[in-house]
């Protein structure tokens, strides 16, 4: 929070409003750039966003915002100078784009900073399932080794059909790591991929009728929204494996949770469920299902690639240059 | 059970003999069928007798033998047979054999050759993955309920970017190497010769390879000269952010030095599928959540089962129509 003597030079520096802390940086104890921007801190402030906004902010060019804090047409309409949204994320569904395509607002968001993360973690899942790996550390801590052979068999990854749904760059980060362990890859997207090898399949049942494991990479949608529905997953079958590091609602998880504890689908390796921080206790008890709470992204190195970014592209912004990662809209 | 055959031009000969020290698990756990068409196979746990007197009793004669690996195939039991000639082994490890003893008879092995390389790395790939992502310390974190309870999972490690060194760089370490390159580390290795034709980095002692490396793989067998051999020191060098994998044997490894080193937390964590004295294992790794622990399980899929039973058969036919063995072990090399 600025000091009285630090407000008259804070004048003279860019101003950002931030609508909520910056986890990226808090979370690896990085200071905020505070020498070179002054940084409207909202959440610092005892009055409801908008007062705030209206009292403080009225000359602020950019706002910096992570998933939680919206940026809506009404917050926008209270920032009239306002020339530039910065998202700590990738995902865009908390920006009020078309407001911002229409008062000509740069938007730039963290597309790209996470898709190796992101990919790595979806491979660890697969492995996990296929090779039983949180299952047999389970069982030897609570004492049930005995003896070599005793433990269920593991299955190879060569020679596996996965199905990418969803080929963007996480999607492509999956198929290059799994390339690496002799999987084949094939996959479903909204469009063919005309540069890229890999089988498309237009129809993702086909692509599941096809496939030994789904990868779900893509985005969440109104399309995508329980895209893997029970037709899907049956389709897969008994020792069809989902992975899902995208988001819960891509999946029907109800649905889902049946055909585990039903054996009806062989396991599954989730990143994200439809009511985080909440999971289905069906599938607590389940050894064919591994589970992470949706930290696909969180590694210091992603966030530490954030920071760098967040702050290369408020540079960029207010030295005129182009920014680093700015969206299309 | 047969135990003639008839030859080419209609005389009856005897099939030849071959011990089975071991009940083989590789063809029982698939539903393989043993060779008994092929081979009198001698048989040692039908017996009452304990085993060496069922080896005087009847097997005396064979001139093979096929071991799994756990069951140490010594001098003592060598020197009961005495027109022994081949030693197949299902275990891609060799520590079980007296590799002097063939030596000084002449008596050729055939290994496990690379039937198992592709899913050990796959496991020891999966045990690096869990350890610096911590997916499953995760998994038990969402099984406690402690997401919803107490919030955000501590932040992983990326390991894009990571130096890994590879100790042994044979089929497997070359395998491991593969996979890791996919993700963007970076590789090095020490083995007990350079490879010219790698073009990784070798450090000719682990000890360097540590200091230079964020994590140890382990692939090398273990020998009298890699017993022990990532002791306190290497261990230390690799330091409070470091990671060892084990997928080679556990005596590679200085047990209780790495328990020790991992419960002070100056060894970063550890991804073990091998210990010392399987199948027990220290109690003190069980509070711990930087470990990942396997029950020696990295070779055990239906896929390498089906081809090394495959290549037990192809490598006792081999040796018995006189024909070079598939996996020969060079011996003069191990």
């Amino acid at each position: 929070m600025a000091s009285p003597s630090q407000i008259s030079i804070g004048d003279a520096l860019p101003q950002v409003l931030l609508l909520r802390n910056l986890l990226p940086f808090s979370l690896i104890n990085k200071p905020l750039p505070d020498d070179r921007f002054h940084f409207l801190r909202a959440w610092e402030s005892s009055v409801p966003l908008d007062e705030f906004v209206l009292a403080n902010a009225q000359s602020a060019r950019a706002v910096v915002t992570s998933g939680g804090a919206p940026v809506t047409a009404d917050l926008l309409r209270m920032l009239p100078d306002l020339q530039f949204v910065l998202t700590t994320t990738a995902g865009l569904n908390h920006i009020d784009l078309d407001e911002c395509r229409r008062r000509g607002i740069a938007v730039a968001n963290a597309a790209g900073v996470f898709s190796e993360d992101v990919a790595e973690v979806a491979v660890c899942l697969l492995i996990d399932v296929w090779r039983r790996i949180s299952a047999g550390d389970r069982y030897i801590r609570a004492g049930r080794w005995v003896g070599i052979g005793a433990f269920p068999l593991g299955f190879k990854l060569r020679g596996k059909r996965v199905g990418i749904v969803g080929l963007g760059r996480i999607g492509m980060e999956v198929a290059k790591r799994l390339d690496a362990f002799g999987c084949i890859i094939s996959y479903n997207s909204r469009n063919q991929k005309t540069d890229i090898a890999y089988p498309f399949f237009p129809n993702l049942r086909d692509l599941a009728s096809n496939s030994d494991a789904l990868v779900i990479c893509c985005g969440l949608t109104d399309e995508t929204h329980h895209m893997i529905d029970k037709e899907v997953m049956m389709t897969l079958g008994k020792e069809g494996v989902i992975v899902n590091i995208g988001r819960g609602p891509i999946i029907d998880e109800k649905e889902m949770v049946e055909l585990l504890v039903k054996g009806e689908l062989g396991g599954a390796g989730l990143d994200v469920f439809e009511n985080e921080p909440d999971v289905p206790k069906e599938l607590m008890g389940l050894d064919n299902v591994v589970m992470t709470p949706h930290c696909g992204a969180l590694t210091r190195e992603s966030f530490l690639t954030l920071c760098e970014l967040v702050v290369g592209n408020l540079e960029a912004f207010f030295s005129n240059r182009p920014l680093l990662s700015q969206v299309q809209l | 059970m047969a135990s003639t055959q008839e030859s080419p031009n209609g005389t009856v000969i005897p099939l030849p003999h071959v011990l089975l020290l071991r009940y083989p698990a590789h063809f029982s756990h698939i539903n393989y069928p043993l060779p008994d068409h092929l081979f009198h196979l001698l048989k040692p746990w039908e017996s009452p007798l304990p085993l060496d007197q069922f080896v005087l009793a009847h097997a005396r004669s064979a001139q093979a033998v096929v071991t799994t690996g756990g069951i140490s195939f010594h001098a003592d039991l060598m020197s009961m047979m005495p027109d022994l000639r081949l030693i197949v082994t299902t275990s891609a490890g060799l520590d079980h054999i007296d590799l002097a003893e063939c030596r000084r008879r002449g008596i050729a092995i055939a290994c496990a050759g690379d039937v198992y390389s592709e899913v050990v790395a796959d496991l020891a790939v999966g045990l690096l993955l869990d350890l610096w992502r911590k997916v499953s310390a995760a998994n038990r974190y969402v099984r406690a309920g402690r997401w919803a309870r107490d919030g955000d999972f501590p932040l992983g490690s990326k390991l894009g970017g990571k130096r890994v060194g590879i100790v042994g760089l044979g089929s497997i370490g070359t395998e491991v190497a593969k996979r890791l390159e996919a993700f963007g580390c970076i590789i090095s290795y020490n083995s007990r010769k350079e490879k010219p034709s790698v073009s990784f980095p070798f450090y000719t002692d682990v000890l360097d390879l540590a200091s230079n490396s964020d994590a140890l793989v382990i692939c090398c067998g273990l020998t009298p000269e890699t017993h022990h051999m990532i002791n306190r020191e290497v261990m230390t060098a690799l330091g409070k952010d470091g990671v060892i994998v084990n997928i080679g044997r556990g005596a590679i490894v200085d047990e209780k030095e790495m328990v020790q080193l991992l419960v002070s937390g100056e060894l970063g964590g550890a991804g073990l599928d091998v210990f010392e004295n399987e199948p027990h294992f220290p109690q003190d790794l069980i509070g711990l959540d930087n470990v990942v622990l396997s029950p020696h399980c990295a070779a055990f899929t239906p896929e390498s089962f089906f081809n090394m039973c495959q290549l037990v058969v192809g490598n006792l036919e081999a040796f018995f129509s006189n024909k070079p063995l598939l996996s020969p072990v060079a011996l003069e090399e191990v």
